[in-house]
């Protein structure tokens, strides 16, 4: 019996696959993770946002339904993942009252409200927002955690104010070395620790990150960090401390537990270890790497056989640009190069487009891999980390030649 | 998108309320008492099949780590109906 999808993929002539993702948009997704456990509900229910992926209700973890991604290279606001910590997240914002505190190690303590930010210069850049633990769910051995998809990311064009202008205006003494942020979220025990997180004053003084007050031309939605949030291109989400409210100097590194002690990743190329490996030096998490995707056709679409597929899909180069983008329709034997879109800075999702002669029948694995301009490649082998984080690996999409 | 001044207004919404509890097991109860305070039940169910070890590691970190208010009596209970419910088979 012939499917509706193969007659599809014939009808829209040998160019072409099918115009829309072989992964329904409205459809709950279960995810091939090793071991199961991976059918997840969609949710319409949050405010501000659309149909997403229901990861966790509260603290709320919501996904980007991956057929999203195809719609191009900037993640709508109301599409943009969701990932708190701790579940004391307020639900109202006093745009009035709101103050964001810049104290420390400062000549002069700042307390600026809303309005306030618009004394320093607007600046505006794209860049992923990635979960640190994007993709754990693939991870084999499986590791407790978030158990994410691929759709823990995000690109969106951040308006704001330079970080490194506010904390001039501040003026940091020459004891400062260190800046640690704050956000609204509290956990809902007394003594849970407040998550805080933090930069080298030397990182913190970099041009490209962001006291964000627009994703996208539009107001930040609650869930992604209303009214301001910091943005940290090329880094993980981790850093991007949402309803920020505190930015405190500091003269000596962080020790708080969420520095120190959680997102600590081994400090290997690629964050890889093996499973029950010991006397693995550890450090924070920081830079992304690498990643591709194909977000026109997803596991187990349909292709005529001998006949020229259209792909296309997003690439990201992590910590720097997208060099390269290349395909393969043998499951990464050989490879040939994509064709890059337009180049939105070097903390951006790429477009890329690919035509692939599949020749031969039955079954075929596409993969797509990604070059950064820094010349790390994505690997052929996943990375393993008992955090499942910094997931990079050459992603295989299963296909079938009919 | 134009580059006009953004609009800081106050807001105020309301998250889905999240009544769900844990399925049936051993101490559901205990569980359902203790774990609901801070997180909803699909953090645990979303979770692969972890062995007991893992569990109680899990179990540990919430009380030590995140300063969850949980009885030394209650623990080994709460790993029980992890090591029942969502553990692989022996």
């Amino acid at each position: 019996m012939r499917s509706r999808r193969a007659i599809l993929v014939e009808g829209a002539g040998a160019l072409a696959v099918a115009a829309t993702p072989t992964w329904a948009a409205a459809q709950a997704p279960d995810f091939p993770f090793p071991g199961g456990n991976g059918a997840r509900p969609l949710t319409k229910d949050f405010p501000q946002k659309g149909a997403m992926v229901l990861q966790r209700s509260r603290p709320p973890m919501l996904e980007t339904p991956f057929a999203d991604f195809d719609r191009g290279v900037f993640t709508p606001n109301d599409k943009f993942f969701v990932r708190w910590h701790w579940s004391d997240i307020p639900t109202e914002i006093d745009a009035k009252s709101y103050r964001l505190v810049v104290r420390g190690q400062v000549q002069n303590e700042l307390s600026l409200a809303l309005p306030d930010l618009l004394q320093f210069p607007r600046v505006e850049i794209a860049a992923v927002n990635q979960c640190s633990g994007n993709s754990r769910g693939f991870f084999e051995p499986r590791v407790p955690g978030g158990q994410w998809g691929n759709g823990a990311m995000g690109n969106a064009r951040w308006a704001g104010v330079r970080l490194r202008d506010v904390l001039e205006k501040a003026g940091a003494k020459p004891s400062a070395v260190a800046v640690r942020f704050t956000g609204l979220d509290k956990a809902p025990v007394s003594d849970g620790p407040q998550f805080q997180k933090s930069l080298s004053l030397d990182h913190a003084r970099q041009p490209e990150i962001l006291i964000a007050y627009a994703m996208n031309g539009a107001a930040l939605p609650l869930l992604n960090g209303y009214p301001i949030r910091l943005v940290v291109p090329g880094c993980y989400s981790t850093y991007w401390v949402k309803m920020l409210n505190d930015i405190e100097v500091l003269d000596a590194p962080d020790d708080n537990f969420w520095m120190k002690t959680a997102y600590l990743i081994p400090d290997t190329p690629h964050a890889d270890m093996k499973p029950g490996q010991t006397g693995v030096a550890m450090v924070p998490i920081s830079r992304m790497l690498p990643r591709s995707f194909i977000t026109n056709l997803g596991p187990g679409a349909r292709l005529k056989a001998g006949a020229r597929a259209s792909l296309r899909g997003l690439a990201m180069g992590g910590d720097s640009g997208v060099a390269k983008v290349e395909v393969s329709a043998d499951g990464g034997q050989s490879w040939q190069a994509a064709k890059l879109g337009a180049d939105e800075g070097p903390y951006s999702f790429r477009r890329w487009t690919a035509e692939l002669t599949m020749s031969g029948a039955g079954e075929a694995m596409l993969a797509v891999r990604c070059t950064n301009s820094a010349g790390d490649t994505q690997p052929g082998q996943p990375n393993w980390n008992g955090s499942g984080y910094m997931r990079n690996v050459v992603e295989q999409t299963p296909v079938t030649l009919v | 998108m134009g580059a006009a001044a953004p609009a800081f207004k106050s807001l105020q919404l309301e998250f889905p309320p999240d009544a769900a509890s844990f399925p049936d097991g051993p101490n559901v109860k205990i569980v359902n008492q203790n774990c609901l305070a801070c997180h909803s039940a699909d953090m645990v169910l979303d979770q692969p099949l972890l062995p007991r070890a893992t569990w109680a590691a899990e179990v540990a970190k919430m009380r030590n780590t995140y300063k969850a208010p949980l009885k030394d009596a209650d623990m080994p209970l709460i790993v029980d109906y992890l090591a029942a419910t969502h553990a692989p088979p022996q």
